[in-house]
């Protein structure tokens, strides 16, 4: 009881570390945090649960007025703006990444989690990312999904490291993932 | 850790801050119906007002907070301008930059524990239990002793790799830093089960 409250209360602070931590800039010039990184985490890691009760606490300590957004954004001017269904977003994407990870979790292996958090954390964060996008901004989706696209790449790769940190946590701390 | 309340007292501190987020809900609602430029310019030029009672220097404060939305904003525009859309345009940037910027004023003048007890007090009246209402402010308090905490460590983890490697430190940091939480909630729920007897 105790451990699953502080795995969700370190988490949400992995997330937020995460966003602090200095942006690393792929081989095209677009730079990438590791905030999204974290949501992808949470869901491989901690399961559909646990991790979507991280994502919504971090959600609410932003929502309270603390900067953990990457780049020091925060406040509920976040949810005023464009990018809302990104946030609305991030809960669901570690719910579905956690609930694919969960049921493929004795395959072992990176590839299945990476796949789940291409599932959750891309397909799903997008789709309502870019609808988002669309109502706030009187958009069509596919004017939309333009704007989404430059990130697309990002996403992917941190979908493949998900997945090798997942397994070198599982290698590293045998028995967390169990739980 | 820094939240983003301004140190600087505006009038709008002294407001009750259940009240705020209240009258920030309506107006959220209201400013999706704008559909006129006038309007939506009114509507905007009350909410930079409103910043301007603060003084300058929180109005500065709230322009440096509104960057992202600027920049945004800019695109936008550009893009209607292609299009030749120009009134659509304006009508749906004025109203973006009107509703996060009446949100950014409310998180800038409520404190973080004014803001706690509105969702200690919603929580209760929906009939959320004590116990439940414990173990939420347990967390939010372990968030935020365990934030800076982790972002510290993780940047002593950018040094020691900087100091061996010349390549600049990239993804294969997160790895321990993941760890580092994943430990520290060990040690941390170890240290509830044996001080608090049970949550």
């Amino acid at each position: 009881m105790e451990r699953n409250l502080t795995l969700i209360a370190l988490f949400a602070a992995l997330i937020a570390a995460l966003g602090l931590i200095p942006k690393f800039t792929l081989a095209s010039g677009v730079p990438i945090s590791a905030q999204s990184l974290g949501i992808m985490l949470c869901g491989t890691v901690l399961g559909a649960k646990r991790g979507t009760l991280a994502v919504l606490l971090f959600l609410g300590l932003v929502a309270l007025g603390l900067p953990l957004l990457a780049g020091g954004r925060g406040g509920l001017g976040v949810f005023n703006g464009v990018t809302v269904g990104y946030l609305i977003g991030f809960p669901v994407a570690a719910f579905v990444t956690g609930a694919l990870a969960q049921a493929w979790r004795d395959r072992g292996g990176w590839i299945f989690p990476s796949v789940a958090a291409l599932i959750g954390g891309v397909v799903v964060m997008n789709i309502l990312g870019i609808a988002g996008m669309a109502v706030k901004l009187d958009k069509t989706l596919v004017e939309a999904s333009l704007l989404a696209t430059p990130f697309i790449p990002g996403d992917v790769l941190k979908c493949v490291l998900a997945g090798l940190i997942t397994q070198g946590l599982q290698k590293a701390r045998p028995g967390l993932l169990q739980a | 850790m820094i939240s983003l309340t301004s140190e600087y007292r505006t009038p709008f501190h002294a407001l009750p801050a259940g009240g705020k987020l209240l009258a920030l809900c309506l107006f959220t609602f209201a400013v999706f119906y704008l559909d006129t430029v006038a309007a939506a310019l009114a509507v905007t030029g009350a909410v930079a007002v409103a910043y301007g009672i603060g003084g300058m220097r929180f109005a500065r404060q709230g322009l440096r907070m509104m960057r992202p939305v600027f920049w945004m904003a800019l695109i936008i525009l550009a893009y209607h301008l292609a299009i030749r859309e120009w009134a659509e345009g304006a009508i749906v940037v004025l109203r973006l930059i009107a509703a996060v910027g009446l949100a950014n004023l409310v998180t800038m003048t409520t404190r973080l524990d004014d803001m706690l007890a509105v969702i200690e007090r919603m929580l209760a009246r929906i009939g959320v239990s004590e116990r439940a209402r414990r173990r939420l402010a347990l967390a939010v308090a372990l968030v935020i002793r365990f934030t800076p905490v982790l972002a510290q460590k993780g940047a002593r983890l950018i040094e020691a790799w900087r100091a061996r490697s010349v390549k600049r430190p990239g993804w294969r940091l997160v790895l321990p830093i993941a760890l580092l939480a994943v430990d520290d909630a060990d040690r941390v729920a170890e240290a509830l089960k044996a001080r608090s007897g049970g949550l």
